[in-house]
């Protein structure tokens, strides 16, 4: 590996990488583009060697196998990292914004002493300088960043960039160059979220329905929906209120604050003690009859039509692409 | 156990921020200041294990933005002592600059458990909680909810939160520094009348540290608002050219299964 | 027994509930209560509270208030006043018992509901319940066709200082009204001004809210800012601000005349008369608030102000006047649906607009902020769009005076 290189801390979950691992694999790749080098993506324990070849971004994926290294603790990670960044000297090292991430990356930042940047969406290089546009003060602003000082540590948001364009690439699986050892640290046990109702607060994904539902039985077009998008259906105080579903699903100044990716508004006309519920949320696409529903003001995208229509279409219309 | 607590003034998101006159900075003289939220949740981590534990909690912030009523409410809800370190520019430290600054402080204190937000929404340069751990040579997890005593003395329990609400239990050898991101319960409220009368009995203790030189941060070049549609942009068509339409839109922002 | 309540309260010392109501003004009251029960038999949601009014003084006296204290029951007051003015013995609950209550579960480090806490905390931060920035406190005035004073700029002195109120303010639907209200006040030759930026809550409803310590706080600001500024007279638009201001800022020693707007208006009723051009044929019921109404025992300046609009016909729901239901939004109410709705409460705004729309009413009028959101929401809820619109009063006079929404060139 080169200078040129742009190296990835890669993540794996039940065998395949993370979305956010492709993303990274993605952005990795345009930016080796622009300083001729490859994209090399490191994925540490077990699950890496089933994981690898998905990985279609990068040119190169490098899989570390050591026992320690089988659930995540700190220590041996930072050891391995630091020794393979220390190694192969490349341009930068991308890490997703993660829980993992959010640890490992300005660990080893402060401990190689390397300049690091938090929130990156854009990131390209231009004579050997890297370029990076960073979300600010939860994006209320963004800044274009100029780093000279290589390797960089930079902290990639989820949703910057598409993944998809490689090919197959070169797989290599290696035994732990170093001795690693468990640290302070000690993992102890996996706890998985018990299964009662929804918990609405941690979707990456809400249907949200308001009065435009008209009745409780077309609930079951947003359900439906949710489903196929891999989420849960929230609703408004009047639908909460009539009791077509419970109070832990209402979203508002009385309910739920939710930050979900993605927050599809059906039939919500946008009433201020909403809004106030989903400050955190990422995409807002709305569906309306009332063009001048106050909730095309908080949306991204929105459409003026009868949900009863348009929802049903999304579905299968996803339920096409996703088959 | 002796915990510290770290609470970082940050710009108050409510006010629309405003950019000073070179462009690359905050204009921090026109911004209000609060508290940064994980580190309110550090706090109230702190004060449960205070109240199960007998722990003592000592505050440390950054003479900045409202620390004083920051660090009143923090007495008001519990904490034993809080501690003010100086500083005098409008602006906040750079990353490893601040992390120096707390870490001097935060030695003299000799505090078992250190708990620090584990983000921040100001932190162009990463998060300041490991930067910190490093400076002061601990051992760090972050994006924990939720701290308890361990098993063996000595030792602390941690739940640090990955996606899907999963969360993995960790222990952890004391002396630590965690990165919280939320405490078993939410931040308490305190009524104003405490804080009131913390102000009038609790003394702020003022800590003498030398400001360590900044070094060099990553350089800003601009710093600027997004453009942001005052309205959503709209999506016409038939109902199946619309719902085509979003899932092209879901798909480019990666939000297919 | 109450001198050794105020001693305890000289010394700091942690006070118990009764003590706590025998130190407050009004508080030795309590200890004529006879147990009749009238109190929690009046109160909206008495049905639903594990202790209801009664309870909570016989708790007081009995000294076992520890369950009580930390029990659901001590938010679920909405401050509608019933309760004290149906006591035969005149206890004045809402302003004493609750409020005592509320400041003992809160001094005891009980946590109140989320969206009280919230509110609470705007409050606190941004003197505006709704937490939203200071500086957008003049946002309704932006493209507005008559002249706002922001006594904030540019200090002057006015016939009238309009304490506009926090919902006025911000909350967008209330924003239409204030815009109706700027054009009024003109249009009538006031010279009236506002204090932009630098207002804040009157606190009212933190005090009932057993928020003593917060309402002190926006006290002292706002006397402050009565000293600073120059005026004849406080409007408000908010009855809990006029409320607040009425009877209790008067114990510290700030006395300002101050006016609800439906009072100051029925004062200036001749000179109003003559500008309402319009004619509303409308059939319009009219909601009393509870602040102006039950507590004030104000019920007829509404009403002039309504029968003087052209065409306009009023007709009485069966529960008007001292009798009048509440809409479930004072004295925290606003920010308690949630934990309400959670402990089996109705919603009572609901339950009104169906008694409005019984009347063969097509307008509800109303006076008071909360009640326009509430309202319409409930409309929404109860099915009865197009059957029943809520309007304020002040919206029908300026349309009746011909003063429509106009932006400026």
């Amino acid at each position: 590996m080169s200078a040129e290189d742009v190296l990835v801390l890669g993540e794996t979950k039940q065998g395949t990488p993370t979305d956010m691992t492709l993303e990274l694999a993605a952005c990795a790749r345009q930016l080796a583009s622009q300083t001729g080098g490859q994209a090399v993506v490191v994925l540490l324990g077990p699950e890496g060697k089933q994981a690898a070849t998905q990985v279609a971004d990068a040119h190169r994926v490098v899989v570390v196998e050591d026992d320690i290294l089988a659930t995540y603790t700190p220590a041996p990670y930072l050891e391995l990292l630091s020794h393979l960044v220390d190694q192969s000297k490349p341009i930068a090292l991308l890490v997703g914004s993660t829980s993992v991430g959010l640890d490992v990356a300005p660990l080893l930042a402060a401990r190689m002493n390397l300049p690091i940047v938090g929130g990156c969406q854009k990131i390209s290089a231009e004579n050997g300088a890297l370029k990076v546009t960073a979300s600010f003060c939860a994006g209320k602003m963004l800044a274009d960043v100029e780093i000279s000082a290589t390797p960089a540590v930079l902290m990639l948001l989820p949703g910057s960039y598409r993944a998809g364009g490689g090919a197959a690439p070169q797989v290599e699986i290696i035994r732990s160059p170093i001795a690693l050892d468990p640290g302070p640290v000690c993992f102890e046990q996996m706890i998985l979220p018990a299964a009662t109702d929804v918990d609405i607060t941690q979707q990456e994904v809400l249907v949200a329905v308001g009065r435009g539902i008209q009745q409780q039985d077309n609930l079951a077009l947003a359900e439906e929906l949710a489903e196929a998008l891999g989420g849960a259906v929230c609703a408004t105080r009047p639908i909460v209120d009539q009791g077509w579903l419970p109070l832990t699903r209402q979203v508002g100044k009385s309910g739920m604050t939710v930050k979900p990716k993605l927050y599809l508004a059906l039939g919500v006309s946008g009433a201020p003690e909403h809004v106030e519920g989903l400050k955190g949320a990422g995409l807002i696409i709305a569906v309306n009859t009332d063009p001048k529903a106050p909730i095309f003001e908080t949306a991204q995208y929105g459409v003026v039509a009868d949900l009863l229509d348009v929802v049903p279409a999304i579905t299968e219309a996803l339920k096409a692409k996703t088959n | 156990m002796n915990i510290a607590v770290v609470l970082r003034q940050v710009p108050d998101l409510i006010e629309t921020l405003e950019i000073a006159d070179d462009g690359t900075r905050l204009d921090y003289g026109a911004a209000r200041f609060i508290v940064n939220e994980w580190d309110n949740h550090a706090l109230e981590q702190a004060l449960l294990l205070k109240e199960s534990e007998g722990s003592s909690v000592t505050v440390v912030a950054l003479d900045f933005g409202e620390v004083d009523n920051t660090l009143y409410e923090a007495s008001a809800k519990g904490a034993d002592t809080i501690v003010k370190i100086p500083w005098d520019s409008e602006e906040p430290p750079a990353l490893r600059q601040a992390a120096a600054l707390y870490a001097e402080v935060l030695r003299g204190i000799g505090a078992e458990l250190i708990l620090v937000g584990c983000q921040s929404h100001d932190e162009l340069e990463g998060p300041l909680a490991p930067q910190l751990a490093f400076t002061l040579n601990l051992p760090y997890v972050g994006v924990v909810r939720g701290v308890q005593p361990g098993d063996q003395p000595g030792s602390i329990r941690v739940f640090k939160e990955f996606p899907g609400a999963v969360v993995a239990r960790m222990s952890v050898r004391l002396p630590a520094l965690i990165g919280v991101l939320a405490a078993e319960k939410a931040p308490r409220y305190v009524p104003v009348s405490r804080i009131r009368a913390a102000m009038k009995s609790t003394p702020i203790r003022e800590s003498q540290v030398d400001v360590p030189q900044a070094a060099a941060p990553v350089n800003v070049l601009r710093l600027y608002v997004p453009e942001a549609p005052e309205r959503a942009e709209m999506l016409d068509g038939s109902a199946e050219e619309v719902a085509e339409r979003i899932c092209q839109i879901l798909a480019e922002k990666g939000l297919l299964r | 027994m109450i001198q050794a309540s105020k001693k305890a309260v000289d010394e700091g010392r942690t006070l118990t509930l009764l003590e706590e109501v025998l130190a407050s003004p009004e508080g030795e009251s309590v200890l004529t209560c006879m147990q009749c029960g009238v109190c929690s038999g009046s109160c909206p949601y008495g049905e639903v509270m594990k202790y209801p009014p009664r309870q909570i003084i016989q708790e007081a006296i009995a000294g076992a208030d520890a369950d009580l204290i930390s029990s659901p029951s001590v938010w679920m007051c909405v401050g509608c006043y019933t309760c004290a003015k149906r006591c035969p013995r005149g206890i004045d609950l809402t302003d004493v018992v609750w409020p005592a209550l509320r400041d003992q579960a809160l001094q005891r480090g009980i946590q109140p509901p989320t969206e009280l806490r919230v509110a609470f905390q705007n409050l606190y931060l941004y003197g505006n319940l709704l937490g939203i920035s200071p500086r957008k406190r003049l946002d309704w005035a932006k493209d507005l066709d008559v002249t706002v004073r922001d006594l904030s700029r540019q200090p002057e002195p006015v016939e009238v200082l309009w304490l506009v109120g926090c919902y006025p303010s911000y909350y967008p639907r209330n924003q239409i009204v204030t815009r109706a209200m700027a054009r009024l006040l003109t249009a009538m030759g006031v010279r009236w001004g506002v204090l932009g930026k630098d207002e804040k809550s009157l606190g009212d409803c933190d005090r009932l809210f057993g928020e003593e310590g917060l309402f002190e706080l926006l006290v002292e600001n706002n006397h402050k800012l009565f000293r600073q500024h120059q005026f004849d007279r406080l409007l408000l638009t908010d009855p809990h601000g006029f409320r607040a201001l009425q009877k209790f800022y008067p114990r510290y020693g700030i006395e300002v005349p101050a006016q609800h707007y439906t009072m100051y208006l029925a004062e200036k009723i001749d000179q109003l008369k003559p500008l309402l051009v319009r004619a509303i044929e409308a059939t319009v019921t009219y909601h009393d608030n509870c602040c102006v109404g039950r507590r004030c025992d104000c019920y007829e300046p509404p009403r002039e102000l309504l029968r003087i609009i052209p065409g306009l016909k009023l007709v009485e729901m069966p529960r008007n006047r001292e009798i009048a239901l509440c809409c479930g939004g004072g004295g925290g109410g606003m920010w308690l649906d949630g934990h309400i709705t959670e402990h089996g409460g109705k919603r009572l705004s609901d339950e009104r607009v169906l008694e409005a729309a019984g009347t063969g009413a097509n307008i509800l009028a109303v006076s008071c902020p909360f009640e326009l959101s509430r309202f319409e929401d409930s409309i929404k809820v109860t099915g009865l769009e197009g059957k029943l619109v809520v309007r304020d009063i002040i919206e029908l006079l300026a349309e009746s005076m011909g003063l429509e929404e106009r932006k400026k060139a």
